[in-house]
């Protein structure tokens, strides 16, 4: 065993490096971003600008085909690169989504000309991308969705809701899964688009979320028309067009949400219980050491994975574990950091509490890292089906035209 | 990166997996458990002969010099199979407290013996109820005659020689070798009788120190250093119970359906499975770090110990709720899973021990 790059890897991680030493700030000192709002007009540019940067830089699209301006990497290279990123303040957030899930789709499904038209200008930031999925009536259970497609003469005319979607409101474009035919069972009714967010018809209103932010969207439709020619895939065959969608949101790679252990490490060596330091408190030990041990366990099943990919492997399910248990330990160290302020702990003015009011911000937002891309319960079952064997669960819409499966009333 | 085992350990791990399927059945583990036999003589010949013991014995020590990853490789699969053997004590314990500690001469003599198995070793460390602590430490050595009562000492009714943690004339804590064969051992009665464990009444019996007093320092460092392959073996119990859960999940049929296709079972198969993958992780790097005798071991091994414990008990507990009231009989092996996941999880000091001593690492790095 050894943690080394190939010569290869090294190679990249060097110039990587000295991309970002030249063009960046490093991160060290820097407080971490919290409870933001999103991004501002000014945020949006100073993204745009940095991702105009990478891509004249080789250092976006790594796996991508080189004829839209990748290297065909593997993706060890992508790790790298992120790995060396983290160290730098960069402006971040807008093209995550495109160029990870949206763009990767319209690739395995687009005509040549529309990859032409597409692929250049989201990748050098020029056009950002939005993924349309989930729906009121249609969140883990994806296929249930009721957004109508009704084909007109050369164009679809689309009606209804979706939600959740991230950065909508700063899109050019989006892939949209909608329902064509709700009279076959609820998988093969489906239909897959890409589409111009300008269109008329598409009206966005922010999400106020529980947590006090506003970073997503509800997303409505009423008769916007989308050509044909922008369908993904057959009609029908949107389920399986989504799948390909999903499969690269599984292989992006997620940031340790904070308050991390460490975090709560520092928290503990500041605060005192007893008047001692908190970290001299049995209970206190017994929680870091229990959530070190896992913050560990994700850092080297990491590597694991990066060994898998290094060789050219596809990585297993690692991610789905990452998210799960990383979700609720965000929420958990929240919590109990909390606990320790005492009833200042309540206190969300951050020049008043410790860490900067990372700990109040983390227990708000924190539920919704265990909903969001996966739930919970949804990862178990994935976890479950595909890495044990289990049998799928016996499901009472099984084969039932989707217009006739029973709904409740929420 | 290159953060996993040889292709050449994966074979090892492959073959020990065959032999130990084919040599350590659930009959074999039962003789033990029923009080047939101490251990299973037979497949500890064999594994002597195989050159596991000396795994990580160095050649010129009569060791096969496979390495500490190769130590760990074959500590997984022995974990798997509850295998009733006296590998940890004689390969992770006394072996490593005499390549620790041991005179060059002492190395030369003892070494060989212990990695062909034809002496079986053990360390004798507690003495009665608590986790490792200097303070614990009464048994005394006046004139090279050692006296003292250590109790559990696990596999110390079987063993040839045990090393024992002892106090010189000055009191300072040290490593002396006892030869076994003269003295009272009274077996105890266990959670767990696929392993041996006794009690050593030590009466001013002939003692020979390992090389110089190390103090306690030696003593933790020989727990840091034993505590990674102990947690291979955890993830490789805790491996074998998740296999056993998911195929009775599997052909158990319940309200017309496999049990498995529940949510209820497939949820806690999967914490079962994420908490054996993050243990596998944290044993991986500790493999690594005794491999390249880094500095980072005793936070390795203290993080492997947590998460394989945590990770183990968890298995073992679920492996028996996931096949209900059968899993809860003599006949059916989850027991034997339950059973050594708790003797695992006490040995060598138990979860709070292994937590606090975490802490305090992590605090003293902090410091520097």
């Amino acid at each position: 065993m050894d943690f080394d790059d190939t010569p290869d890897e090294a190679a990249f991680r060097a110039e990587a490096r000295a991309f970002l030493q030249a063009n960046a700030d490093p991160k060290a000192g820097a407080r971490p971003a919290l409870r933001g709002g999103g991004l501002d007009a000014a945020g949006v540019q100073r993204c745009k600008a940095w991702q105009a940067k990478k891509t004249a830089a080789g250092m976006a699209g790594l796996t991508w085909p080189q004829k839209f301006g990748g290297r065909e990497a593997s993706p060890i290279l992508q790790v790298i690169y992120n790995q060396e990123e983290e160290n730098f303040t960069v402006p971040r957030g807008l093209f995550e989504i495109g160029l990870g899930m949206c763009i990767p789709t319209m690739m395995a499904y687009a005509t040549p000309e529309q990859l032409e038209r597409y692929v250049g200008p989201a990748l050098r930031g020029e056009e950002v991308w939005c993924q349309l999925f989930s729906e009121p009536a249609g969140g883990s259970d994806l296929a249930a969705l009721r957004t109508r497609a009704v084909r007109d003469g050369a164009d679809w005319v689309i009606d209804g809701q979706k939600i959740w979607t991230s950065g909508a409101h700063l899109s050019d474009f989006g892939i949209v899964v909608v329902r064509t035919d709700p009279n076959v069972p609820k998988h093969e009714g489906l239909t897959f688009f890409f589409l111009d967010m300008k269109a008329p018809g598409v009206e966005i209103r922010p999400i106020h979320q529980a947590s006090g932010a506003r970073h997503f969207n509800e997303v409505f439709f009423t008769g916007v028309r989308i050509p044909d020619a922008q369908r993904l895939g057959g009609v029908g065959q949107g389920w399986k067009v989504s799948l390909t969608t999903l499969m690269n949101e599984r292989l992006a790679v997620g940031e340790t949400p904070r308050p991390d252990v460490e975090d709560l490490l520092a928290l503990t060596r500041a605060l005192t219980v007893d008047g001692q330091p908190a970290i001299r408190d049995a209970a206190v030990r017994e929680r870091i050491a229990t959530w070190y041990a896992r913050s560990q366990g994700l850092k080297f099943t990491r590597f694991r994975t990066m060994t898998a990919l290094s060789r050219g492997e596809t990585p297993g399910p690692e991610n789905a574990i990452a998210k799960l248990v990383n979700a609720s330990k965000q929420q958990d160290i929240a919590s109990f950091g909390l606990d320790l302020m005492g009833n200042a702990g309540l206190a969300l003015d951050d020049d008043l509490v410790e860490a900067y009011g990372m700990f109040q911000a983390g227990l708000l937002s924190s539920p919704s890292l265990r909903i969001a891309g996966g739930s919970d319960e949804i990862l178990r079952n994935i976890i479950a089906e595909r890495v044990l064997g289990m049998p799928p669960d016996i499901r009472a819409d099984k084969g039932i035209p989707f217009n006739r499966i029973p709904t409740g009333t929420r | 990166m290159n953060f996993d085992f040889s292709d050449d350990l994966k074979q090892l791990r492959d073959q020990a997996r065959r032999f130990l399927g084919e040599q350590c059945t659930s009959a074999v583990v039962r003789r033990s458990l029923d009080g047939q036999e101490p251990f299973a003589a037979d497949l500890w010949k064999g594994m002597g002969e195989m050159g596991w013991i000396g795994a990580a014995i160095p050649e010129e020590y009569g060791g096969a010099g496979l390495g500490y990853e190769g130590l760990c490789v074959l500590a997984e699969e022995i974990g798997r199979a509850v295998a009733p053997v006296p590998f940890s004590s004689t390969a992770y314990l006394a072996s490593e407290a005499i390549l620790l500690a041991g005179t060059e001469a002492q190395k030369k003599h003892w070494l060989p013996r212990l990695a062909d198995g034809s002496t079986i070793g053990c360390l004798a460390l507690a003495e009665g109820t608590g986790n490792p602590d200097p303070k614990s430490v009464h048994a005394r050595v006046a004139g090279g005659r050692l006296s003292g009562a250590k109790w559990p000492v696990a596999d110390g009714g079987i063993a040839d020689i045990a090393v024992v943690v002892a106090r010189d004339e000055a009191g300072e804590i040290g490593f002396f070798l006892v030869d076994l064969a003269a003295v009272p051992k009274r077996t105890l009665n266990t959670l767990d009788p696929t392993r041996d464990h006794a009690r050593l009444d030590l009466d001013t019996v002939p003692a020979e120190q390992l090389g110089i007093s190390l103090g306690w320092e030696g003593v933790q460092m020989l727990l840091d250093r034993a505590a990674i392959p102990i947690a291979f073996e955890q993830v490789g119990g805790a491996d074998a119970a998740l296999r056993m859960a998911c195929a009775y999940a599997q052909e158990r049929f319940a309200f017309g359906r496999p049990i498995g296709s529940f949510q209820a079972i497939k949820h806690k198969l999967a914490d079962m499975y994420v908490a054996l993958e993050l243990a596998r992780s944290n044993a991986y790097y500790g493999a690594w770090a005794l491999s390249a005798n880094a500095a980072e071991v005793p936070i390795a091994a203290a993080t492997a110990r947590i998460s394989a414990t945590e990770a183990f008990h968890l298995a073992a507990k679920e492996n028996i709720q996931t096949h209900g009231g059968i899993g809860f009989t003599w006949a059916v092996d989850c027991h034997l899973f339950y059973r050594r996941s708790k003797n695992l999880a006490l040995a060598l000091g138990s979860e709070t021990f292994w937590k606090n001593r975490l802490i305090d690492l992590l605090e003293t790095r902090n410091a520097a």
